[in-house]
């Protein structure tokens, strides 16, 4: 019966979608909330692959110093000229591998993925809304954001080469590094912003505003509050960094000095300025952002992993308004974390104490939220599909990365660890095992509602469990490397301060690491391809699904034909359950729909 | 495929869209102007002595400008209970009159701004410094310099300049070259602001100049930061302005299809003006007075 109806509907909802607009309109320049979500992931997902291409070149240069590029070397010398003579990765090329590796992952790619695809696909349908309060501000904002992706990959193409200073542009050495690279990244940054804070507001206003008929705040599913958590993040913390890019911007074109102090000299001569501008201001301004932006990264994908594990694990979560306090909490906390990426900059021991007390606290929710999801599991019967294993390997990535970021709070330990390997190590637990794990979960999990289709399941497995190993792999030995005091921006690996004679120095163990990380990082690589195969593969291969709630969930995006239709729902919706009722007892079947009416008595 | 609540509010917020949506997009701007109004005090703070430049601006002008906005803001108020009243022709006079204002304070603020451009401070190899105006010849007509500086001069190769300096200031007082007599104080300090308030020009060797600038972006963190702030704020002005004349002009239309959607319009679009009108009421006891 169920197949019965899903093909009339999704008969009808083609007769629907062809009605007079043109290809243009329904797919490029389209205002659907959907369309707009599919694009976001598209563009992102593409970012992603580039960003982390830029991480195995990098990758290799550690490993072997000076070493051409094997095969992928020729096509560098030809794009880049001399900084990638020969194909071997010049200091300088390096440094701007580094920089556009963190600022593509970062901005181009995980939070679009996370917050703005998902959030934009699966937002709407979750709370019964038919699109977005805003949907040409929705349109306005994707296209910000893609002009800003092509004004920052440009930048690569440019004679003088892409910004080289870091994802976190620290002035004076952002500014004064020669050619127009920083240039096009603070343009491109800008645009990113606009973007974003467009989106923000699009997000908050649809959860408050369009909530279907009986959807409350507490029975809005966990990925939704997730997202409006981070939407005021961005709203709110991301400003200032349009403020400290306008800043940076009149530094590098008009010369002013807001970031450059008295005194300065570049290159042995007193630098032309009028000097009396703080670096620290910078710092101060870029961490105002660069902190919620870790919880931008992160909670979109505990927001997909609570979803999937509900369902994997058919029980309710457990806690689910500890949840909600928690996230609230950690949102607003997150605002007054961020001087604890500056404690090596002299701001003071008063002012350090106070960020690290504020750290300290902050674990508090996170803890809170990864309890919850920890017991969660308690007593579930899962159902492990591809999705459900990214989302239980979340769980102790991302705890890794939580936990081992406590030292680097306390500005006591922090001193040794800051800039080496080990901030490395714990940021990447964070982001990539956890937060795009928990993404890759939610491409899983979600797929079938976007295409029709499943995805492969063994193809799945493959990739899940080669990931999981290699991801292990590379990071782990970060550790080590870190607390052996190898600094995190050295091009050649750290060989230039090698122990040697009686001079101390890295360890030859340190070293030759690298080697044994690379080679888990090409690993890697190798591990995204039956991914990448089973994407496009199950577009049209993919096994087909027979109902339009293939996972028997219970929140309304699993109500709406599939794929759902302009406007999403085909008759008014009302909501009468919390999001999580999986196996209530004494109820037919172990999951009840959001919109089923209670019975009356 | 409709959305809902875009123009009846929804009944447990209260708010339609739109106006949910301006206020979260003002919480936004607010920490944009906010980092700004923070980058000010920390670079005043740890400003070096003298280095501050302060006291150069045109208060008159800034107080007028100061309370042209506020007239806009008192007449965009007016157009909406305008709106609210079903009277369009007092709605369209009062936005005529807030849109004039966004102009005015337009015209007056690049006025303000050229005349800075012509400003300059000079910085001597022997330490002193001043402020003044340079004029050059050219052919037979005497001009104003606009945004010279210290390439300028190289780069022309101009040996000497003619300089006109101001009265000393509260900002850097009695900082003159050549070091002036008592009299010569006096003779400046009689004549600043009174119709010929500059002394005759004193010629300056290319060859003694350290640093030549005018009152541009460049000249300080105080100009920086001055001209940063003011061309942000003046964008939102001509933003706002922009999207006031939509609703003018197209207003008519709007009206008969729909007369509160207009209405809540122009209310989300006042809010946006008061905003705009509200930073200006920041940023002129800073810049100007303070």
């Amino acid at each position: 019966m169920h197949t019965a109806t899903h093909t009339d509907v999704q008969h009808g909802t083609h007769e629907h979608g062809h009605e007079d607009i043109g290809f243009w309109r329904k797919y490029i320049f389209s205002t659907d909330h959907k369309v707009i979500g599919i694009q976001y992931g598209i563009t992102s997902l593409a970012f992603l692959f580039l960003g982390f291409m830029l991480m195995l070149a990098m990758r290799w240069q550690i490993a072997k110093p000076g070493e051409p590029i094997p095969f992928f070397g020729p096509i560098l010398a030809q794009i880049f000229g001399d900084v990638a003579a020969k194909g071997i990765i010049s200091a300088d090329l390096y440094n701007t591998f580094g920089a556009m590796h963190g600022t593509i992952m970062v901005f181009l790619a995980v939070v679009p993925l996370g917050f703005a695809a998902f959030g934009n696909y699966v937002v709407p349908l979750q709370i019964g809304a038919p699109d977005m309060a805003f949907p040409r501000v929705n349109m306005a904002s994707f296209w910000a954001f893609f002009i800003g992706c092509v004004v920052m990959f440009a930048s690569f193409f440019i004679p003088s080469g892409a910004a080289q200073f870091g994802w976190t542009s620290y002035s004076p050495g952002a500014t004064t590094t020669p050619g127009d690279g920083q240039t096009y990244w603070l343009v491109a940054m800008i645009l990113l912003i606009t973007s974003s804070l467009l989106g923000a507001v699009n997000f908050i206003a649809t959860i408050i505003q369009l909530r279907a008929p009986g959807m409350t705040w507490f029975r809005l599913p966990f990925f939704c509050w997730a997202q409006f958590v981070t939407a005021f993040l961005l709203l709110l913390a991301f400003p200032p960094l349009e403020t400290a890019g306008l800043m940076q911007l009149m530094d590098k074109v008009l010369g002013t000095s807001f970031f450059l102090p008295t005194g300065l000299f570049v290159g042995g001569n007193p630098a032309d300025i009028s000097g009396g501008g703080s670096p620290l201001l910078w710092q101060h301004l870029f961490w105002f952002l660069g902190h919620p932006e870790v919880y931008v990264l992160i909670l979109p994908a505990i927001g997909m992993v609570t979803e999937i594990l509900a369902n994997s694990t058919r029980k309710p979560i457990w806690g689910y308004k500890s949840m909600v306090y928690a996230v609230l909490v950690l949102g607003f906390i997150s605002f007054i974390v961020w001087a604890h990426h500056m404690y090596l900059t002299g701001m003071g021991t008063k002012i350090s104490t106070f960020f690290q007390a504020t750290t300290m606290i902050i674990s508090i929710p996170s803890v809170v939220l990864l309890t919850c999801l920890f017991m969660s599991l308690w007593g579930g019967s899962l159902r492990f599909h591809t999705h459900t294993l990214f989302a239980l390997a979340f769980l102790p990535m991302f705890g890794i990365g939580g936990l081992t970021g406590l030292p680097l709070g306390f500005n006591f330990s922090d001193i040794l660890l800051h800039d080496s390997y080990y901030v490395i190590a714990h940021f990447h637990y964070v982001v990539a095992p956890g937060t795009i794990f928990g993404l890759f979960a939610g491409v899983y999990y979600w797929y079938p509602k976007m295409t029709g289709r499943k995805m492969n399941e063994t193809l799945g497995r493959i990739h899940f469990w080669l990931s999981l190993v290699f991801m292990n792999l590379v990071f782990m030995p970060m550790f080590a490397q870190g607390m052996a005091g190898m600094s995190r921006r050295m091009s050649d690996g750290g060989a230039t301060y090698a122990e040697s004679d009686g001079i101390l120095g890295l360890s030859a163990a340190t070293i030759q690491s690298n080697t044994a990380i690379s080679h888990a990082a090409f690993a890697l690589a190798l591990a995204q391809i039956p991914f990448i195969i089973n994407f496009f593969w199950s577009i049209k291969k993919g096994e087909k699904i027979t109902s339009d709630n293939p996972w028997e969930s219970t929140t309304l995006e699993w109500q709406t034909p599939t794929p759902p239709p302009h406007g999403n729902f085909e008759k008014p919706i009302e909501v009468f359950r919390g999001p999580y009722e999986y196996s209530v007892p004494g109820h037919p079947g172990d999951f009840v729909p959001q919109n089923e009416p209670h019975k009356k008595n | 495929m409709d959305i809902p609540f875009t123009t009846k509010a929804r009944p447990d917020t209260g708010l339609y869209n739109a106006k949910l949506g301006i206020w979260l997009f003002l919480a936004s701007e607010v920490m944009l102007f906010g980092a700004f109004f923070s980058a000010y005090i920390l670079l005043r703070v740890g400003a070096d002595p003298g280095a501050w430049a302060h006291g150069l601006m045109n208060v008159p002008i800034g107080t007028f400008n100061t309370f042209v906005l506020i007239l806009s803001s008192v007449t965009v108020v007016m157009a909406w209970a305008a709106l609210k009243a079903h009277n369009y022709s007092l709605y369209r006079n009062c936005m005529v009159i807030t849109i004039a204002c966004a102009l005015g304070f337009l015209v007056v603020k690049s006025f303000e701004y050229a005349e800075k451009f012509r400003h300059y401070e000079v910085w001597m190899k022997d330490g002193t410094r001043m402020t003044g105006h340079i004029d050059y010849q050219d052919g037979a007509v005497k001009k104003h310099a606009y945004l010279w500086n210290t390439k300028t001069l190289s780069k022309k190769k101009i040996e000497s300049i003619a300089f006109t300096p101001d009265a000393p200031n509260e900002w850097m007082p009695g900082q003159y070259y050549p070091p002036m007599t008592k009299e010569q104080l006096e003779h400046v300090k009689k004549h600043d602001g009174k119709g010929d308030h500059h002394h005759e020009a004193i010629t300056i060797k290319s060859a003694d100049i350290q640093r030549l600038s005018a009152f541009v972006p460049a000249h300080s963190t105080f100009f920086a930061i001055y001209f940063t702030m003011t061309a942000l704020h003046g964008l939102h002005v001509l933003g706002g302005a922009i999207v006031l004349s939509y609703f003018l002009f197209r207003g008519r239309k709007m009206w008969q299809a729909d007369p509160d959607h207009l209405t809540n319009r122009v209310e989300v679009g006042g809010l946006f003006w008061h905003f705009v009108d509200l930073v200006w009421i920041f940023l002129f006891p800073i810049m100007y007075i303070l």
